[in-house]
């Protein structure tokens, strides 16, 4: 495969891609004023058309997801831009808000005049120190410039855009998490339906969007649908609900290989190719015994599924719950899949926001009875036990209101499916795993 | 005597315009006090509360849900470093290296150190896994710690 260039991460390494001044000079903001003098209607069905689909992790498609607003709406309708990048393994958004703040706002602006939206909420979560810096100095440009506030570029569309910053709550990520936490109330997600579209922010109709996902609007008003669809992997014909994997993605690469990285990439590569070919391979001569395919909410690859393709489709081929935010985490074959599970199950109970019973109980029995094992009083009947809990909770047995509860349950049931040798090794040794910090602190 | 400055205040009533009600504040003026004071003392809370047009619970309502605010039995030290101990940290070493921190400066998760300098935390995924293990500084992140190079930014911190 010929060397695919970055359009995304394109400017990362311009010294001062983070200043108006730069962003401007490599033709920014063009694209703004492109999309002025389309209708709403034609910049939607441009995004529509693209096949873009949300980057976030639920690869919703973003021109549809707009469609739903209700149509001739007096008004205000709000558009949010979800920043609360908190998925263990994740820190794409990072680099695109840190390294390129005006492509995201240049994006932000698009979509709200798509969706005919004057005001945008940007949704940080509080430990993006520097992304919070550099979105704040960039939107202080725009308004300087008179690329944000009344009569943008003169052509009489109007934004402002609001920096409000999370608390570190992982909940907040969820759509309406994130809606309730903006209006000042504890991040609990709502019941849907209605949908954010009909009834989200302040009652009123709302788009959520992920930053990744409004970069790429951004490029396809610039370089159009066609291009945007002559990347990544095309509908499976067999399956006529498939929406196709259109486009470049971010992945992150991290844990156990020679170079972490964050790299662009057309949608489709394997987890194979990322740790092999773009992170420097697995760490001291080892091999893969684990690999996260997006996420530690999308389960686990096993070293013989590293040619999966990372599409929206192909984790779920192999039991994983889907692509989710592309961030792979690589498990050496040093390491015992325990301890790796209890640190996945002990974040889902850290980050429980505690509305649904099955979730909030179940992600904390999950944590004890992983935590017995590693104190060497598990027994063979805790892996029945720790799956039969993992199969009760979620939206997919139909049990809580959000998709926490599916993320949580997960990696449980995907390690105890695919690496049982460990589990059952792990008891019948007694061996024993401490935390090395007091525990009380959880 | 009021907790809230006058000062802190009108910080508060310089967030209302960006949002179509008061109640949406909630979030930035507990951050603006909390930052300042180092703390949310219940009297904080009643007077955001009078600013905001709310009641006390409904502050203390949002507040408690966010582990991220301490009360005035818990204040915050004068900075407030955080490590990461989720996957891709604890992959690398990230809890080996939070249980040193705890052992070398004596303090746990949540506590503050005997001279009030720093309070540590663990944080869950910090989004800078390619530098792991990492940890937050008030609001910088550092990457690619030991436990020598964590003790200098501990030891620097004035």
């Amino acid at each position: 495969m010929p060397k695919f260039e970055p359009v995304l991460l394109a400017r990362i390494h311009t010294p001062d891609s983070h200043k108006l001044e730069t962003y401007q000079r490599d033709g920014g903001y063009q694209g703004l004023r492109k999309a002025l003098d389309l209708a709403p209607a034609d910049v939607t069905n441009l995004v529509k058309d693209s096949g873009l689909r949300g980057r976030g992790g639920a690869g919703f498609p973003c021109g549809l997801k707009w469609t739903f607003l209700p149509k001739d709406h007096p008004g205000p309708i709000y558009l949010c831009i979800n920043a609360d990048e908190s998925e263990p393994g994740t820190f794409n958004n990072r680099y695109l808000m840190e390294m390129d703040p005006h492509q995201l706002i240049e994006g932000i602006a698009i979509a709200c005049h798509a969706i005919k939206s004057n005001k945008a909420y940007l949704y940080l979560r509080f430990e993006y120190g520097l992304s919070y810096r550099r979105l704040d100095a960039a939107i202080k440009e725009c308004y300087a410039a008179g690329l944000l506030g009344k009569n943008i570029l003169g052509k009489g569309f109007d934004l402002d855009i609001v920096l409000h910053r999370g608390a570190a709550a992982y909940i907040c990520g969820e759509e309406t998490g994130l809606i309730e936490s903006l209006e000042g109330k504890r991040a609990w997600p709502r019941i849907k339906p209605p949908f954010p579209a009909i009834e989200g922010l302040f009652r009123k109709p709302t788009i959520v969007n992920n930053v990744e996902t409004l970069c790429c609007v951004k490029q396809i008003i610039d370089r159009g649908k066609e291009w945007f669809q002559s990347i990544g992997v095309k509908p499976d014909p067999s399956n006529p609900r498939d929406a196709g994997s259109y486009g470049p993605k971010l992945y992150t690469v991290s844990g156990h290989v020679n170079k972490p990285c964050c790299v662009e990439l057309p949608l489709g590569v394997t987890a194979r190719e990322l740790i092999d070919e773009h992170a420097g391979g697995v760490w001291k001569g080892r091999k893969a015994k684990a690999v996260v395919p997006g996420g530690i909410s999308m389960g686990f690859l096993s070293d013989k599924e590293l040619d999966t393709p990372l599409d929206f489709n192909g984790p779920g081929k192999v039991g994983c719950l889907g692509l989710g935010t592309a961030a792979v985490v690589v498990v050496d074959d040093q390491t015992n899949m325990v301890d790796v599970l209890y640190n996945c199950a002990r974040f889902f109970s850290h980050e429980s926001c505690g509305q649904c019973t099955p979730c909030r109980e179940g992600t904390n029995w999950m944590t004890r009875i992983l935590e017995r094992i590693r104190s060497g009083q598990g027994s063979m009947r805790d892996l029945d036990l720790l799956t039969e809990v993992a199969s009760s909770m979620g939206i997919i047995p139909g049990t809580t209101i959000c998709g926490l509860s599916d993320g949580a349950a997960w990696p449980v049931k995907n390690a105890i499916q695919k690496f049982r040798g460990d589990f059952e090794e792990y008891i019948n040794s007694a061996r024993k795993s401490v935390t090395p910090y007091p525990v009380g602190a959880h | 005597m009021s907790a809230l400055t006058e000062e802190l205040r009108e910080k508060i009533r310089a967030e209302f315009p960006k949002y179509p009600n008061k109640r949406a504040v909630t979030l930035p003026a507990l951050h603006i006090v909390h930052d300042a004071l180092r703390c949310v003392s219940t009297e904080s809370i009643r007077e955001i509360a009078g600013l905001l047009e709310l009641h006390p619970s409904e502050v203390h309502d949002t507040m408690s849900f966010y582990n991220f605010f301490k009360d005035e039995h818990h204040p915050l030290g004068k900075h407030r470093v955080w490590f990461c101990r989720s996957i891709s940290c604890m992959l690398r070493g990230g809890e080996e290296l939070l249980g040193q921190v705890c052992e070398k400066y004596n303090v746990k998760p949540g506590e503050t150190s005997a001279d009030g300098k720093f309070t540590l935390e663990f944080a869950e995924c910090l989004g800078a896994c390619e530098g792991a293990p990492c940890a937050l500084v008030d609001e910088d992140c550092h990457m690619s710690l030991d436990v020598a190079s964590a003790s200098k930014l501990i030891d620097e911190l004035k």
